[in-house]
């Protein structure tokens, strides 16, 4: 029976996370079709055959090159029953959690979101899922014959399994009524590392001082192919821009490694970092509470310790 | 208008969370409950948006009698009435089933709640009604203004936003900075008491979950603690020590 994912793209790449979908729908045993919506590259698609998938479908219609919930829901089920797929897997994100709800809906499928590790299988299917905005994990039994399961970062170990995906047109008819919200423009910043996706990110708090030292972070960043994020504080005095606010109701990241610098430390930033592998603490203050969160602490000046710290990742290069 | 907030009521975001029976129950002692911050916003317009329109706000709420405060706490913030629905919120199939229900019946243009609620962050509540109704969903809306049917909307996407239009009836999942969250004040908390709220049984729903077990994060280790003259050291233990970098 072959599972189901769906991948994202973004300025025209398979968003990472989607690759580890489909690597998560591999390790879980396969065989795995991956469908792809609205304008890809075809070398992106077949090049998912890296990962596990057989299959993908690409279903081209310009009218899918915009990310519209209630269509691609309906897509993606109707994709499930054509591959007689019981199973549905994707990345959370802003576009693939909420479609998921849908897909769930429309198929009666179990649901489970926010997914962190493979499925225990040894009795019935139960996966873990992140709850309390990281503090703690619940383990939830899918009973439905139907599952969709929707993960998130680093849920699967990106390994490359194979070679290169057969790529076919897939053409379900589009009812009107799916396209009733319509988007009219988008903002996105280009060629920045996005937040959820990025393996290593560099977070700043009030003890930045203001937006005009961000060149120290995003220069860190820059070096290390981080992304950048910030505390509520900081997107609230519009420092920076909202989505790039990291917290309990802000952007949950589980990096491998996050560096916080001037960030003290309150619990509902901790809810979105507590995931994260590695956590490196730099704060003038040694009493931050953040320190006891941390792996690695530096007390110090932020604008003394970030330049060091810079030339000694170039020179460690 | 007709707006109906859906509310969930959660653990403060300051709660230190534990279970009891062998990890299989939520431990309340403690604890202190609040209308889920994401939900708060959703009402927060939703006020907003009774004033300038003239709408009418109800606010909903799967729980069992414990959440009654909480859901006081959302008509004194001024929600002119309130349904409680009494069950358990387990999961959110059941309770998107609960609120569709209600929906159905009440004829509502606008179903306002949060992106997530903070105890199970699934994030699903929304769309899964949205798909009861046969409506649009929308979500995480930023921004949300109504004109007429019509309703504007900025979505919060990874690395920026997109905006989005759609009319009437719809369900939107909502985030800061939607609105700014609204404090009750004396004569709303006094009006609160008075102001009608239904309590009605839940429907059978079979949303095909089943909770196990819960679990807590391995305890953190010792932090290691580096001078700020040598920020070398840093750099050689997240490589050869953590294996980050």
């Amino acid at each position: 029976m072959a599972i189901l994912v769906f991948v994202e793209a973004a300025e025209g790449k398979i968003k990472g996370n989607s690759l580890e979908a489909v690597a998560y729908a591999k390790a879980m045993g396969g065989p795995v079709t991956a469908i792809a919506l609205g304008a890809v590259d075809k070398a992106e698609l077949e090049a998912l055959g890296k990962y596990g998938a057989e299959k993908v479908l690409h279903a081209k219609d310009a009218k899918l090159d915009q990310g519209i919930i209630q269509a691609y829901a309906s897509v993606l089920s109707k994709a499930m029953d054509d591959e007689k797929a019981d199973i549905l897997v994707l990345a959370n994100s802003s576009l693939g959690t909420p479609v998921a709800a849908r897909v769930a809906a429309k198929t009666g499928a179990a649901l489970a979101s926010n997914v962190v590790e493979l499925p225990n299988t040894s009795s019935g299917f139960v996966v873990k899922k992140s709850i309390y905005t990281g503090k703690a994990f619940a383990h939830i039994e899918l009973k439905s014959q139907k599952k969709v399961i929707a993960i998130r970062k680093n849920a699967a170990e990106l390994k490359e399994v194979g070679g290169t995906a057969t790529v076919t047109d897939y053409n379900p008819s589009l009812a009107d009524a799916d396209f009733a919200t319509k988007i009219t423009s988008t903002e996105r910043a280009t060629g920045e590392i996005l937040l959820p996706e990025a393996n290593i990110v560099v977070s700043g708090g009030r003890g930045m001082k203001g937006p005009e030292h961000w060149g120290l972070i995003e220069d860190l960043a820059k070096t290390l192919h981080a992304a950048t994020g910030c505390s509520k504080p900081v997107s609230d005095m519009g420092w920076r821009p909202h989505h790039e606010h990291v917290g309990q109701t802000g952007v949950k990241v589980s990096p491998q490694l996050y560096i916080a610098v001037g960030i003290s430390g309150a619990i509902q930033h901790l809810a979105g970092v507590n995931s994260s592998k590695c956590i490196v603490v730099i704060n003038k203050d040694a009493d931050a509470p953040f320190f006891k969160a941390a792996d690695y602490g530096i007390v110090g000046d932020a604008f003394d310790v970030l330049p060091k710290l810079n030339e000694a990742l170039k020179g460690a290069k | 208008m007709k707006i109906l907030v859906c509310i969930s009521h959660v653990p403060d975001t300051t709660s230190k969370i534990n279970f009891t029976e062998n990890n299989t129950k939520f431990d309340p002692s403690g604890v202190q409950f609040i209308i889920g911050p994401y939900d708060d916003y959703a009402l927060a317009r939703a006020i907003e948006l009774k004033e300038s329109t003239g709408s009418t706000v109800t606010v909903i709420n799967v729980g069992t009698a414990e959440t009654e405060p909480t859901i006081r706490k959302a008509l004194a913030i001024g929600a002119d009435d309130a349904i409680r629905v009494n069950a358990e919120p387990t999961d959110s199939f059941f309770v998107a089933a609960q609120i569709a229900e209600h929906a159905k019946a009440g004829g509502y243009d606008l179903i306002l709640m949060g992106r997530e609620s903070i105890d199970y962050n699934s994030g699903a509540v929304h769309g899964i009604v949205g798909e009861m109704l046969g409506i649009p969903s929308v979500s995480p809306v930023m921004k949300l203004e109504v004109d007429g049917t019509k309703v504007k909307m900025a979505r919060e996407i990874e690395g920026g936003k997109e905006y989005v239009e759609a009319n009437l009836p719809l369900v939107a999942g909502c985030q800061e900075p939607i609105a700014e969250w609204k404090i009750p004040n004396m004569r709303g908390i006094m009006s609160a008491k008075t102001k009608p709220l239904k309590v009605v049984d839940a429907k059978a729903v079979d949303s095909g979950i089943k909770l196990q077990k819960f679990e807590l994060p391995p305890p953190k280790g010792a932090v290691k603690m580096i001078s700020a003259d040598t920020v070398g050291e840093l750099v050689t233990l997240l490589k050869n020590e953590a294996k980050v970098l």
